[in-house]
């Protein structure tokens, strides 16, 4: 018994100094495992005056509950450290790119015909395509363009023989579409055209939405709503659109449209073309003009997305070059 | 149509700014392209008039010139002209003068200067160092008229501006500065006069017969002999200023009147030396194969299409598009013959083009001239030549034919039909106002609406639809109300099986693969290396050689934009695109089928250059597993089989088939391809049928089942010939209704197995839906399938 406080004292130094969970575990095992030291004082209280037992017992309890705080102290701050070490080792730099994020993107002119589609598919277009190898018929006689008119000459067409082209716009599938499909009709139709010109501000194929309404009593007014609102909604913008007289044989009247564009010298851009379907298209496709009115209209999917995305340069469109592609 | 602001000021003048003018007509459907100032070029300059000029005395080429023009003492100027001499007119350009800046683009100063010892007080000009006119042959000589001392800027009236007009194929009515002056007037609510030309008196009674042998192509033909002409005589400065200005080189005064008719009144007119004509004029079709020599020196043979003006011998000119050489006027021309003519459009239209001719006559004509003009036209062109090269005009010579004249039109306009046309009324009065300024006169008026005569130099008028366009554009299309379209609010049909491109393109894109947009027309060099067999069609008229053929594979773009972009320094690319090839057996268009497809490639590593190692290039697998993912777009069933094609490596080529039918290729870039296209690694292509996955199968529930999954995994050794799609597939023949699951886990040739064998591993699932699989039971599965495919591949268990 006499040897209590120094054992404890002992024991606690030894606490102190494992540095290990190992060498705690043999410090526990030393003084309060089965046959440990302090232990081993309880096993000769018997030897004791019973008077002394019970003080002399609850000493060496307490001795023993003291050693064992510290080592569950010290096994805390061990385990503790132990963590902290392996946190420490484990710290990379997040920095660094992860594996495999790449990601590729659409083609901004498919970017750009994906977004006028559904801008138009909200309000119940429906999306139409067609051949783009045409021949003479839908691409000019059904629409009022007849052969040696100076504004078939204006198309620049590209030939395969004398019945067939290139087809110089998306207005043929208008006619398939009138064709097969009685009024009320609501379609547009996107796609590849191609147009025989190449230089700075032209390529030889391009793409282009035309749009087609034709019900009963739809009016210029009804053509110059669309315009407006579809090109609001597109470029997310309140911006101004004028129309502009113009000429195209499948439409009468027929307008150009701009949008007013501070970087333009004139102050506005043109940048599609529209008009009522001319009755004698109507009436090509098996459609009665006295009943049935219709609107039609024609945006250059590439000039919008120039305008939109900033391209300056039309031809970069159809390099293909990764670096350009890679910014959409 | 470029015409001067200060010439269309002569008609009619509206209180209005250049700018403004140009945004009135734009906003009218006449679009202005642009418009040049043109005064500003010069300052300092005057009408000088040279008293004296005499020899330099220290130089040759030099005289000494006392002009006329600068304040009231004369000025000596030091000058190098040949033409310098006393009595004419020249631009004087005093000290302090400014001139248009030369090619170093810096404007140029006049001052006091000694040239050989002898001072120089101002400096002489030429067209072309006032930039004014193409003559730099010596000083620029003024008429006698000008008023000495007069700043040049003003006698030349200067302050003008040139506005040019792109006019649409509709309005030929404006392809003239009466027309554009009319449209003005119209918009302005000015009175508008056409010009008052009084008939000329003939002096004397030649004729020269006309007869329209083709009159459905010319239907009116005036002429005009004018006996002893002074054709040396140049046109006035005024015309040949009017004409510069429009665009037009001043050549001849013969010349230079037709032009000028031409550009005030629309009317295109043609002089010939009459001495050159024999017997009569016939405007008749040519015969086939007959020589013209036209004014330009191109020799052509006509063909039995061609409207031509003939005499009795020969063809003297191509009718309303160029004039004959042989009949031309000449410096030795004494009496001309004055044609003025109305050819219908369809007998000029796509005449020119095919001789690959286009001029401001077959323009006209081609568009419309006003069929009521000639007379008109001709008087005013008499009158001109008259009083600048003089001559004895005789009568006009007509001839009609009133049966092909065009007839004066007629179009009803139905009131009701303006509000559901426009989608707003427009007062009857200002109906009325608009459409008769615009020179349709009212005919009849009734409840329903009116009916109108249009006017003959309006070819764009015929229906209603065009008074609509009429009344719309005279009062502002902005100025029209704008409406939101109403539509019933019906639920369409909507097809789930349908999924369209996006899907695609969005799973490519997450894959790496950027989307390219090719040309749909090729080089036929690459098509040819690509696909050897294939008959491409042809474009007739191609904007180059390397784009003259249509695709019959997308590849033929791809692989182009892939060897661009490896010269542009990528090392790894992934391409794809959607569209159309054109596939003929035989090139021709009866067979031709344009069938949408999807097609990409991928070049260099693997992965994208990283810090976490450097990657393998790409190989067949990495190809293959992009595209069974587009497949799995579709849930449908692919089969991938051993296949052929010409740009691929043979032997690592598949087809893909979908219930028996081929739907697209996969493989390998072929080794002779990729060196002759001189790409430095190995490419892996796909193209498949667009439909495939654009076209999706609606998923189809299979009850889950709760018994436990047995596995047992085996290996087999097949001869190297049996492809891993037969292996599988004798395995799901023999293993029965409970395997769920089948995956190749392991393939091994090599050391331990025969050289022509190789080795298979085998992972197979069990799983029965309602009961649990006993051990005994599946064993006894995988027995025979192990028996099977010995019996059936010769398998022998490793």
């Amino acid at each position: 018994m006499e040897n209590l406080a120094a054992l404890t004292d002992e024991a606690l130094q030894l606490v102190v100094g494992a540095n290990d969970l190992a060498a705690l575990d043999h410090v526990r095992v030393e003084y309060l495992g089965k046959k440990g030291q302090i232990t081993a004082l309880l096993k000769n209280l018997g030897k004791l005056d019973p008077s002394e037992r019970p003080a002399a017992g609850a000493e060496i309890n307490r001795a023993k509950q003291q050693v064992q705080e510290k080592i569950n102290e010290r096994k805390q701050a061990l385990e503790d450290s132990a963590i902290a070490e392996k946190l420490a080792s484990e710290t990379i730099d997040v920095t660094l790119p992860g594996r495999n994020a790449e990601i590729a993107s659409a083609h901004p002119v498919t970017r750009t015909l994906e977004r006028i589609e559904s801008i138009f598919s909200s309000v119940g277009y429906t999306v139409e395509h067609g051949p783009e190898i045409e021949d003479n018929y839908h691409n000019f006689d059904a629409l009022n363009i007849p052969a040696h008119h100076p504004a078939r000459a204006m198309h620049d067409t590209f030939y395969l023989n004398s019945e067939h082209v290139l087809r110089t716009h998306t207005s043929p599938v208008q006619v398939r579409t009138m064709e097969n499909q009685e009024p009320p009709i609501h379609i547009i139709c996107p796609g590849r055209v191609y147009r025989c010109d190449s230089d700075m501000t032209h390529t030889p194929m391009f793409h282009q939405v035309e749009g087609l309404v034709v019900d009963k009593s739809v009016s210029f007014a009804d053509l110059k709503g669309t315009i407006v609102q579809f090109l609001q909604s597109f470029f997310e913008s309140d911006l101004n659109v004028r129309f502009r007289p113009s000429f195209f044989p499948f439409t009468e009247p027929s307008a150009e449209f701009d949008i007013e564009w501070a970087s333009s010298k004139t102050g506005w851009l043109e940048v599609g073309g529209c008009g009522m379907v001319h009755p004698n298209v109507l009436r090509a496709s098996g459609v009665d003009p006295e009943q049935y009115t219709g609107f039609a209209f024609g945006l250059g999917v590439e000039r919008l997305a120039m305008l939109r995305y900033g391209v300056n340069d039309l031809r970069l469109f159809f390099e293909n070059d990764m670096k350009f592609l890679d910014q959409f | 149509m470029k015409f001067s602001e200060a010439w269309l000021r002569e008609w009619v003048s509206p209180e209005l700014t250049t700018e403004s003018l140009a945004e009135q007509i734009t906003m009218a459907g006449l679009e202005v392209d642009a418009i040049e100032k043109l005064g500003g070029l010069f300052s300092g300059v005057v009408v000088g008039e040279i008293v004296s000029a005499d020899q330099h005395p220290d130089a040759d080429k030099l005289r000494v010139c006392s002009v006329k023009g600068d304040g009231d003492e004369l000025k000596q100027v030091v000058c190098g002209a040949p033409n310098a001499r006393p009595g004419i007119k020249i631009p004087f350009a005093t000290v302090g003068a400014q001139l248009p800046p030369g090619e170093d683009g810096k404007p140029f100063k006049i001052k006091k200067a000694k040239l050989r010892g002898v001072e120089s007080f101002g400096m002489l000009c030429a067209q072309t160092e006032l930039q004014l006119g193409d003559d730099d042959d010596g000083l620029w000589e003024l008429p006698d008229e000008a008023p000495t001392g007069a700043p040049l800027e003003s006698y030349l009236n200067l302050n003008d501006a040139l506005i040019e007009v792109d006019l649409t194929p509709n309005r030929s009515d404006c392809l003239s500065v009466k027309g554009i002056a009319r449209e003005v007037a119209v918009l302005n609510r000015l009175p508008f006069k056409g010009a008052d030309i009084p008939a000329v008196k003939p002096v004397h009674e030649e004729t020269f017969s006309v007869t329209l042998n083709a009159p459905e192509g010319c239907a009116h033909y005036v002429g005009r002999i004018i006996k002893n002409v002074d054709v040396s005589k140049p046109s006035p400065l005024w015309m040949q200023e009017k004409l510069r200005r429009s665009g037009i080189r001043s050549i001849d005064a013969v010349v230079d009147v037709t032009n000028y008719v031409l550009l005030e009144l629309g009317q295109p007119m043609h002089a010939f030396d009459f001495s050159t004509l024999e017997g009569g004029i016939d405007v008749r079709l040519a015969t086939a194969e007959e020589p013209l020599t036209l004014l330009d020196g191109q020799e052509v043979k006509l063909n039995e299409e061609t409207l031509v003006i003939a005499d009795a011998k020969k063809a003297v000119a191509m009718a309303g598009i160029m004039g004959g050489a042989e009949t031309a006027v000449s410096d030795q021309t004494q009496d001309i013959f004055l044609e003025s003519a109305f050819f219908n459009p369809l007998a000029i239209a796509g005449r020119a083009r095919r001789y690959g001719l286009h001029t401001d006559s077959s323009h006209r004509f081609e568009r419309g001239v006003d069929y009521r003009l000639q007379s008109f036209a001709i008087e005013r062109a008499t009158q001109l030549l008259l009083d600048i090269v003089g001559g004895e005009p005789g009568p006009l010579v007509e001839a009609t034919s009133q049966e092909y004249l065009p007839k004066e039109g007629r179009v009803e306009l139905r009131r009701e039909r303006i509000e559901s046309g426009l989608g707003f009324s427009l007062p009857d009065d200002e109906v009325l106002d608009i459409l008769t300024r615009l020179g349709l006169e009212l005919l009849d008026s009734s409840d329903v609406g009116w009916t109108f005569t249009i006017p003959s130099y309006r070819f764009d008028i015929s229906i209603e639809e065009d008074l609509l366009e009429e009344l719309a554009r005279v009062y502002g299309y902005n100025n029209l109300p704008t409406t939101s379209l109403e539509v019933p609010l019906a639920i369409p049909e909507s097809s789930e099986r349908q999924i369209g491109l996006s899907p695609a393109r969005r799973l490519l894109a997450a894959r790496g693969y950027q989307e390219a947009i090719c040309y749909s027309f090729v080089d036929p060099k690459i098509l040819s290396l690509i696909e050897p067999d294939a008959v491409p069609v042809v474009l007739q008229n191609p904007i180059s050689a390397d784009m003259s053929v249509m695709r019959t594979t997308l590849w033929a773009g791809l692989l182009p934009a892939l060897t661009r972009n490896i010269n542009r320094q990528q090392s790894r690319v992934r391409l794809f695109e959607t569209g159309l090839r054109f596939c003929s057996p035989d090139g021709s268009l009866e067979k031709l089928v344009q069938e949408p497809m999807i097609a990409g490639l991928i070049y260099g590593p693997r992965q994208p250059e990283t810090w976490h190692g450097k990657s393998d290039n790409v190989d067949f697998y990495d190809l293959k597993a992009d595209v069974e993912a587009l497949l799995g777009l579709s849930k449908t069933n692919a089969q991938f089989v051993s296949g052929e094609h010409s740009a691929l490596h043979p032997g690592q080529t598949a087809k893909i088939i979908i219930d028996g039918v081929e739907v697209g290729i996969l493989g390998a870039i072929h080794p002779q391809l990729q060196k002759a296209m001189d790409i430095p690694n190995g490419v892996f292509l796909f193209e498949l049928s667009q439909k495939v996955v654009t076209e999706a199968a609606l998923p189809d529930f299979a009850p889950l089942s709760k018994q436990p999954e047995m596995r047992r995994d085996i290996a087999v050794v097949v001869d190297q010939s049996v492809s891993a799609n037969e292996l599988l597939q004798e395995v799901r023949d023999s293993a029965g209704q409970y395997l769920t699951q089948l995956k190749i886990f392991d393939v091994y040739v090599g050391k331990g197995i025969d050289k022509q064998r190789k080795s298979v591993a085998l992972g197979l699932t069990f799983q029965h839906p309602s009961s649990t699989l006993k051990d005994e039971q599946v064993n006894g599965y995988v027995g025979a399938v192990v028996e099977h495919l010995h019996e059936k591949l010769n398998a022998t268990l490793r």
